[in-house]
């Protein structure tokens, strides 16, 4: 089966184990090459969502298909190579910050070794190469040896792409990536997104809390809150008007 | 001056603090009576001892040269033996690398039993087990570095960013992966400080070590106690604190520069 990077949610609930309902029966199908983004209040299951769908996190029922395959059943070795398809970037870049740019690139790519070539570090020649190509992408070769600690958070985060580039994958998930970043930077690591998911062709879905960002980025954009799926609307029919409802508080009028 | 609010003759006198001050003092004074401290102490012995342990007996010095050189050698490959050792079962203790909490209560407690044995009790057992010499001090050096560096690595462990752990995962990488690329740079260099802590340590100990039996320059530091050659015995007191206050310097200099 050719792997395209369709994501197919059915069904899925999340109950977390002191009873608070995470997602309640979310059904979503992402096709090939979409940039999706997930909006939502804080708490409205967004990251859940995104963490359901590379398996984080379990789900208590339902099924989550990347191209055709169930993650939620996987396990071992099995789960591992649909992981691998999934790159995932983070809202606190989830560097390792006392070891080298180059290091944590290079990570990226364990999926692909065995257990004790990539603990000995024993990676091949063409992925030194690949992590030099996926920093370039990034416009960060220059910080290949420079300690991830010294790098601003924008920086970081652009680490944190090309690290994921190194799966070679076809879905990439963004859990808030820009949550803590100044408008320019965020301009830059949305755009490097952008360029990925319009020149690789990645599914792209993204947890975002900026409207505008939304608005300006995705192809499509869908809505959660407390759990539900509540909206979902190619960018071409939303209305600025309709995440008054996504956003509105229990109280608001 | 603005008039402060009155307090009662009590507080003002402190009478609470000096009463139980006074209290304190008496029930020392009894509890010296009733277990006999210094009933059997004599000053005229005391400065006998100083007096002689000032005058030392320089000429000993190239006879110890060498049991303080094992017991550097002790302490060193005892505490690589148990802080290499403690790694593995670190990690099997800390929460957020193993899941069960079976598995860990079972590890913490084993470590536990090990770790309430002191280093003189165990090189007493280990003189009893494999002998007389040097390799009884190793081997109970390295169970007490096991029991030490195993509690600091893995409350260092519990106590790591968590997100590379998603990152390594969320990229397809197994435990092992996870461990040596997430888990593994982020404590290492407070491992290698742990270990340097844990041979200052050892130095020290393994100093009193050879007083059981078990190799190195205590079995001289008993030797001249009981030959009542306290001049001999300040020449090796004195050695041991210069190799004790050199250990200790490299090893904070060391430690501060992987801080």
């Amino acid at each position: 089966m050719s792997k395209q990077g369709t994501i197919k949610v059915e069904g899925v609930s999340k109950v977390y184990p002191n009873g608070v309902v995470g997602l309640d029966n979310i059904n979503l199908e992402i096709e090939s090459g979409e940039f999706v983004v997930v909006v939502g209040l804080s708490g409205a299951g967004k990251s859940t969502l995104l963490r359901a769908m590379n398996r984080l996190h379990d789900v208590t029922s339902g099924n989550i298909l990347i191209d055709g395959e169930d993650i939620t059943k996987a396990s071992g070795k099995e789960l591992r190579t649909l992981r691998r398809n999934i790159a995932m970037i983070f809202q606190n870049y989830n560097l390792v910050k006392r070891s080298t740019v180059a290091r944590n690139v290079l990570s990226g790519r364990v999926g692909y070794y065995s257990t004790w070539q990539s603990t000995l570090g024993l990676f091949s020649k063409e992925d030194q190469e690949r992590a030099a190509k996926s920093l370039e992408r990034v416009n960060l070769l220059d910080k290949y040896y420079t300690r991830a600690r010294d790098l601003s958070g924008g920086q970081q985060q652009r680490v944190g792409i090309a690290r994921a580039l190194m799966q070679e994958p076809k879905v990439f998930l963004a859990d808030e990536p820009v949550s803590g970043l100044d408008p320019k930077t965020t301009k830059v690591v949305m755009d490097d997104l952008k360029r990925l998911n319009e020149e690789d062709g990645l599914t792209v879905v993204a947890n975002l809390h900026s409207m505008e960002l939304a608005m300006d980025y995705a192809t499509r954009i869908v809505g959660l809150k407390a759990g539900k799926l509540v909206y979902d609307k190619p960018i071409s029919e939303v209305n600025l008007d309709d995440f008054k409802d996504i956003y509105a508080e229990v109280g608001d009028q | 001056m603005p008039n402060l609010p009155k307090r009662s003759a009590l507080k003002e006198w402190h009478v609470i603090g000096f009463a139980l001050f006074l209290l304190f003092i008496i029930l020392m004074m009894l509890s010296g009576q009733k277990t006999g401290v210094g009933q059997n102490f004599s000053w005229d012995q005391f400065f006998d001892l100083w007096i002689k342990m000032s005058n030392p007996d320089w000429s000993y010095l190239p006879a110890i040269l060498n049991p303080i050189a094992q017991t550097i050698q002790m302490a060193l490959v005892g505490t690589l033996i148990g802080g290499v050792a403690a790694i593995p079962v670190a990690l099997l203790a800390a929460s957020n690398i193993v899941k069960s909490k079976i598995v860990r209560g079972l590890v913490r407690f084993v470590m536990n039993l090990t770790r309430s044995l002191p280093e003189m009790l165990l090189a007493a057992l280990f003189v009893a087990v494999v002998g007389i010499g040097a390799f009884s001090g190793v081997c109970a050096l390295a169970v007490f570095s096991f029991g030490m560096v195993f509690k600091l690595l893995y409350e260092a462990i519990e106590t790591i960013d968590e997100g590379p752990i998603d990152a390594m995962r969320a990229a397809g990488a197994n435990s092992i992966q996870v461990i040596a690329f997430a888990v593994f740079p982020q404590v290492f260099n407070q491992f290698l400080s742990f270990f340097l802590y844990t041979l200052e340590i050892n130095v020290r100990a393994s100093t009193v070590l050879g007083y059981l039996g078990a190799g190195g320059i205590g079995l001289y530091l008993n030797t001249t106690l009981e030959l009542f050659r306290y001049d001999r015995t300040a020449v090796v007191i004195l050695s041991i604190l210069v190799v004790v206050v050199i250990v200790d310097t490299i090893s904070n200099q060391l430690r501060e520069a992987l801080a």
